[in-house]
């Protein structure tokens, strides 16, 4: 936010963090370095099963410039962490789980003697059998990942039924069935993880790190390492992106060990592009098997799903993912007969994890592809049985639940159909060229808002008139590049009239700022945004009627708080905020608000572990999305030409940051639609780099258009809803469903490769002769 | 080894080992963090600095290279009281969102409008297909760099 101009609700407010950002000057967490500080290292594993015979760290040891080399036996707390479950140890004492599993940390004077260090730490292991693939992992002959877990390979189950689903199929007059696999996504944030902490002679555990939960990691740190949680300081800078890959500890733990081990010495720790890729958590690779059911009149009638999210070797946020993908797996509509099935499964290849959508793209990607091959059985247009069968506020959903919160599905679908994308799409498709198809495909999306019924999901504002009589926002809500912090300032100043000079923000520190909850679900703004505009209302009032009684004024609406100062209409005179802030006493300079949100008052299940991983959900985004692709016949090549998504995200606070997480979102979409293969193969990540993980390119991504249909969440702050992940959900559908109409093939995987396209063309043209 | 070189309009002399790559000498012994590294082998862009008005990758050059040259980094880019209008333009446009990728685009974007002060869309996606950006999807930075190469021209 710059300039002087006070910000509106609903107009765009240039970012408070691009100028700091675009000039260089912006700290993120791996930009501090200091006089003799220390690298520290992580030794990972390299295989991915086995048992720990022992861990050969003298050689290191004795490495001139290696200051110390720790193992588990370093470690004084209950070397366990994961979010959920405390499944995961921060150095492996006994089992190895997957190749990226630490083993070793070792401390060095500089980067280069670090990297000797890590190569000269050997681990003697016996191998075990590995478990690589979901629907084996389920059989009783697998190998165990979790010996602790009472249900084997299975970390958690859930069953959601409606209707009756047998009979039903047999009343349906069209039916598809189709299997979906999809693997790993990696969140590639240009910012790898990374931090720097110190241990102060206070005793102060203090980490500067990249996170998007500073409150969950002090509470894990404290716990693995049995430091006390009150002396352990977490600072959180804006983040070098993050996606939800950042939801959890990554370098936390063992930065802050190498921290306590060498008290009084400032420690970094930054892992390069292939650590991140090797140990980071992923986009769950998913298998789904689906079965859906129409009337001839395209009404849905019956769906069965099974769906098997492969979650690696911890929960870390297994459970909660597959729980959300299971709530969405029946997609924006209504149907009256629905059996739904979901697995998260231990196995021994990378960890599974918080990615933008939270198991939902998934879901989405193949049930919207349902949609379209049921639509073609019935000859029905694809936007016409989506609107046929969409979800309405006050109608039941596919779980049976009525919806509460506002529903914008329809208004997204027709102004698609009223697109010029849609309405020319067959003038657009005759255009193609030679060797070359053309196809329009569409897709509805939703995602939930927030933690579901259980966990308590709050935000905690704090705001301040400072002595300068500026208004200072603690921020609770990590901004990992997705413009909250921004968003924040717009609130507070709209609602305090006061311009950017008058505004000024604290990033996310666990010793200044009140806990809030993660930056994720789509929550950051809806549940930090309305904690803050209450406590801006309750400073507002203390201040104007401290001011009224100063001015002696007969009523409130003669006092106006203008920028830097407060009015006393009637007779003109002014007091400046300095000079009030000194009258007043600090404890009411202060004012602060919590905000819960509001949770599902009925349950589609009574199974109490589904409950607490989140199911349901009460408030929902909506959008349709519509991709146009070109696809060559010679090489299989698919480029996304034109792409239209029309969200109902509520009320637009700030226009701009709004089309941002819609464009982004579909960047990432696409990227996972068509490139992104994060190849593992006998539990080892072959594709270790950015070369050979191919993400978008400013040349891949065409230009992309955003549209909101901006219908008020009552509950939301100014009538928001959640933005963060819904754009996501679309893509990989939408690109799909575009494919089939221009080639009639479907992949039913992705990435949707040339080679995979070219092999589907091929297949089909040897069918067709 | 001794190097010399002009930086951000200063020349200066600095010790460093043969092998030191450009993006640590600049990032931790001249304090210049904003340039920034994502991949540390020339894939993502996020390293890019201008040599000679040529963006070039730190992460993939050696500080003897820099010897003699004329360095521009992301801090020296704008004078001390104006931004750069390519800078500018990142700010009004929206182009900026975690920002790690904003340095080496600004900077690349700088040497493609020195090159083609005309440039059309794709030319300006072609220009800038060499920085990753993860958080955008491009948009916003072909707008600010279309935005700026109008404003250069007048």
């Amino acid at each position: 936010m710059t300039g002087r101009e006070i910000p509106k609700i609903g107009k765009t407010v240039p970012r408070q963090d691009a100028l700091s950002k675009v000039t260089g000057q912006e700290k993120y967490a791996v930009d501090y370095y200091a006089r003799d500080f220390l690298w520290a290292g992580v030794k990972r594993a390299g295989v991915p099963h086995g048992l720990v015979k022992k861990i050969e760290t003298e050689k290191a040891q004795a490495l001139p410039g290696v200051i110390k080399v720790l193992t588990y036996k370093d470690v004084p707390g209950t070397n366990r962490q994961g979010v959920v479950r405390k499944d995961q140890p921060v150095l492996v004492k006994e089992k190895v789980r997957h190749c990226g599993d630490p083993i070793a940390l070792v401390l060095a004077q500089d980067i280069e003697t670090l990297r000797r260090a890590l190569d000269l730490v050997t681990l003697c292991y016996e191998p075990l059998p590995a478990v690589l693939d979901p629907e084996e992992a389920l059989k009783e002959s697998a190998p165990i990942v979790q010996e602790e877990n009472p249900q084997g390979n299975i970390l958690l189950k859930g069953n959601l039924e409606t209707g009756n689903v047998d009979l039903a199929f047999k009343e349906c007059d069209a039916i598809v069935e189709a299997s979906f696999k999809f693997p790993h996504q990696e969140h590639a944030y240009l910012e790898t993880e990374g931090g720097y902490a110190i241990l102060k002679e206070d005793g102060i555990l203090e980490m500067t790190v990249s996170t998007q939960t500073p409150f969950r990691d002090r509470s894990e740190v404290a716990e693995a390492l049995g430091w006390d949680q009150e002396k352990i300081r977490i600072i959180v800078p804006y983040c070098g992106g993050a996606f939800g890959g950042k939801d959890g500890v990554s370098v936390q733990t063992l930065l802050g060990l190498a921290a306590i081990q060498c008290p009084n010495r400032p420690v970094k720790m930054w892992w390069d592009r292939e650590e991140s890729f090797l140990a980071s958590s992923k986009r769950h690779p998913c298998r789904l098997h689906y079965r859906l059911g129409a009337k001839f009149d395209g009404t849905f009638h019956a769906l069965a799903a099974s769906i098997y999210y492969d979650t690696g070797p911890y929960d870390h946020l297994g459970g909660v993912v597959m729980a959300l993908g299971l709530e969405h797996a029946g997609g924006p509509y209504q149907i009256p007969n629905v059996r739904l099935q979901a697995w998260s499964v231990y196995t021994n290849n990378p960890i599974g994890g918080a990615f933008r959508g939270f198991g939902v793209p998934q879901v989405t990607a193949a049930m919207e592809q349902m949609v379209d091959m049921v639509a073609e059985k019935i000859n029905l247009s694809p936007l016409e049985i989506r609107l046929r069968n969409r979800v309405k506020k006050g109608g039941k959903n596919s779980l049976g639940m009525n919806l509460t919160g506002s529903v914008g599905l329809e208004e997204c679908l027709i102004k698609v159909r009223e697109h010029p994308f849609w309405t020319e799409k067959e003038k657009w498709k005759s255009l193609a060229g030679p060797f070359r198809k053309r196809g329009v495909g569409v897709a509805s999306v939703m995602q939930g808002m927030g933690y579901g019924p259980i966990v308590p999901d709050y935000g905690n504002a704090k705001i301040e008139l400072t002595e300068e009589g500026r208004f200072r926002i603690y921020s609770g809500v990590v901004d990992m590049g997705q413009g909250n912090a921004t968003t924040c300032l717009q609130i507070a100043g709209h609602i305090l009239n006061q311009d950017s000079s008058h505004l000024e923000l604290v990033l996310p520190d666990t010793a200044r700022t009140l806990p809030s909850g993660s930056a994720s679900a789509s929550r950051t703004t809806y549940t930090f945004g309305n904690a803050l505009i209450e406590a801006s209302q309750k400073l507002k009032h203390r201040l104007l009627e401290r001011a009224a009684g100063l001015f002696m004024a007969e009523e409130m609406e003669e006092i106006e708080l203008r920028p830097g100062r407060i009015k006393h209409v009637p007779t003109g005179k002014e007091i400046f905020l300095p000079d009030l802030a000194k009258i007043l006493d600090e404890s009411e300079t202060v004012a602060t608000h919590t905000f819960q949100a509001p949770v599902a008052k009925e349950f589609p299940t009574e199974d109490q572990a589904l409950k607490l991983h989140g199911i349901p959900h009460t408030i929902f985004s909506y959008g349709a999305h519509l991709a146009c692709v070109e696809v060559d016949e010679l090489t299989g090549e698919v480029e996304v030409k034109r792409y239209l998504a029309v969200s109902d995200c509520g009320k637009v606070i700030n226009p701009q940051i709004l089309e941002q997480q819609i464009q982004g979102g579909i960047a990432q979409g696409l990227g996972y639609a068509l490139y992104e293969d994060f190849i593992v193969q006998g539990g080892k990540a072959q594709t270790r780099n950015l070369s050979t993980y191919i993400v978008p390119t400013s040349l891949d991504v065409p230009d992309l258009e955003s549209i909101p249909v901006e219908i008020g969440e009552p509950s939301g702050p100014f009538g928001l809803k959640g933005a963060g992940e819904i754009a996501m959900d679309g893509p990989l559908p939408a690109i799909a469903n575009a494919i089939a109409d221009a080639c009639g093939i479907r992949i039913f995987r992705s990435p949707m490769t040339p080679q995979r396209v070219f092999k589907a063309l091929k297949e089909k043209e040897e069918g067709n002769s | 080894m001794k190097i010399s070189f002009i930086l951000n309009g200063k020349k200066i002399e600095i010790d460093a080992p043969p092998d030191r790559r450009v993006v640590d000498l600049l990032r931790e012994d001249l304090n210049l963090t904003g340039t920034k590294e994502g991949c540390g082998e020339g894939e993502c862009g996020a390293c890019t600095i201008l040599v000679n008005g040529e963006s070039r990758l730190s992460c993939l050059m050696l500080a003897p290279q820099l010897e003699g040259q004329k360095v521009t980094t992301i801090e020296g880019l704008a004078s001390a009281e104006k931004l750069h209008p390519i800078q500018q333009a990142f700010v009004e446009f929206g182009a900026v969102q975690c920002g790690f990728c904003s340095p080496g685009m600004v900077l690349a974007s700088t040497n493609l409008l020195q090159k083609n002060p005309n440039p059309s869309r794709a030319e300006i996606r072609e220009g800038i297909s060499g920085n990753f950006c993860r958080c955008t999807g491009y948009q916003k930075i072909v707008d600010a760099v279309e935005a700026a190469a109008r404003k250069m021209k007048i």
